[in-house]
């Protein structure tokens, strides 16, 4: 199993995601510069780390969209293949119109670095296939603009036809006007497209892969793309 | 020609940066309401009339510099 993991000028979560792939999971997980027009042959997942890609400027992702390497992601997911954006990787997701919506400053104006509870929405996407409907996972996140919005039709589409993988919630798994720290619409922490291929989620679960740092709630993700990634 | 670009959110969207800029107005006792923040991006285009620096300008805001879902822009020909 063939992980790219392509670098941002400012991506910070990068050796957290080649860390987490390759030492915990085992896979073949590489770095790929932005400026590289192609993903390694036989590719099997793209995993769009973390950071703070061009400093953010203009929008958070909007320059990391235009960057070389997002056009053989495009065809990447077009083509049926597996990409996971976490953080800015979400961010980048959206602005690349892989998946819609934006995401905006925090209602709370503050930089929000917690664990937080999500609520497991899907079990039958490649992500999330190893999880159990409802299961509540514990799951870090470190952003400042992770207010999830959409316009009212875009929103109702989405739910109408399941997008949504992740909801923040409380310990008790309870999704409530409160669950949402930073603001998301729906408290939405996690969204996929119509295909199911590309998942977009501000939380961290490659900082939650090994019981020895105090979490391994994040592998039931990894351990889904083992899943769906295995050779028949 | 000379091209300036005012980029808001739009009207529903919240703006948390004009609340904080808000109560720092309200700190310094004005009264001061409904207060937005936005981008004001400013370029030079080889156009030799305003509508065609206009159209130029709408087509970077559709690429790159709007978001739609959350933003609306402005297009001001300023020379």
């Amino acid at each position: 199993m063939r992980v790219a993991v392509p670098v941002f000028p400012g991506s910070n979560c990068d050796h957290d995601a080649l860390h987490a792939c390759g030492a915990v999971m085992g896979w073949d997980a590489v770095p790929v510069w932005h400026q590289e027009t192609a993903l390694p042959v036989g590719t099997d997942l793209v995993l769009i780390p973390g950071g703070f890609s061009y400093g953010d400027y203009l929008r958070c992702g909007a320059i990391a969209a235009l960057s070389p390497v997002m056009a053989d992601i495009k065809r990447h997911a077009e083509n049926g293949g597996l990409v996971l954006g976490i953080c800015n990787g979400f961010q980048i997701l959206c602005e690349a119109q892989l998946l819609p919506g934006a995401l905006l400053k925090n209602q709370t104006l503050r930089f929000i670095h917690k664990e937080v509870y999500l609520r497991v929405e899907r079990t039958d996407l490649p992500f999330t296939k190893a999880l159990k409907p409802g299961q509540v996972l514990r799951i870090p996140e470190a952003h400042g603009d992770g207010n999830y919005t959409l316009d009212a039709a875009g929103l109702e589409a989405l739910e109408a036809r399941g997008g949504v993988a992740f909801r923040y919630c409380h310990a008790d798994g309870q999704v409530g006007e409160t669950s949402a720290d930073n603001g998301a619409m729906n408290a939405i922490a996690g969204l996929v497209n119509d295909k199911g291929n590309v998942l977009g989620m501000m939380p961290h679960p490659e900082r939650a892969v090994e019981k020895l740092l105090g979490n391994d709630d994040g592998l039931g993700i990894f351990r889904s793309l083992a899943l769906a990634l295995a050779p028949a | 020609m000379k091209v300036r670009v005012a980029v808001q959110l739009k009207g529903g969207i919240l703006d948390p940066q004009g609340k904080a800029v808000e109560q720092g107005l309200h700190g310094f006792g004005f009264s001061v309401d409904k207060v937005r923040v936005g981008r004001l991006i400013e370029f030079e285009v080889p156009a030799s009339d305003a509508e065609t620096a206009k159209a130029q300008a709408q087509a970077m805001c559709d690429k790159l510099l709007v978001n739609p879902v959350m933003e609306k822009a402005v297009i001001e020909v300023v020379s």
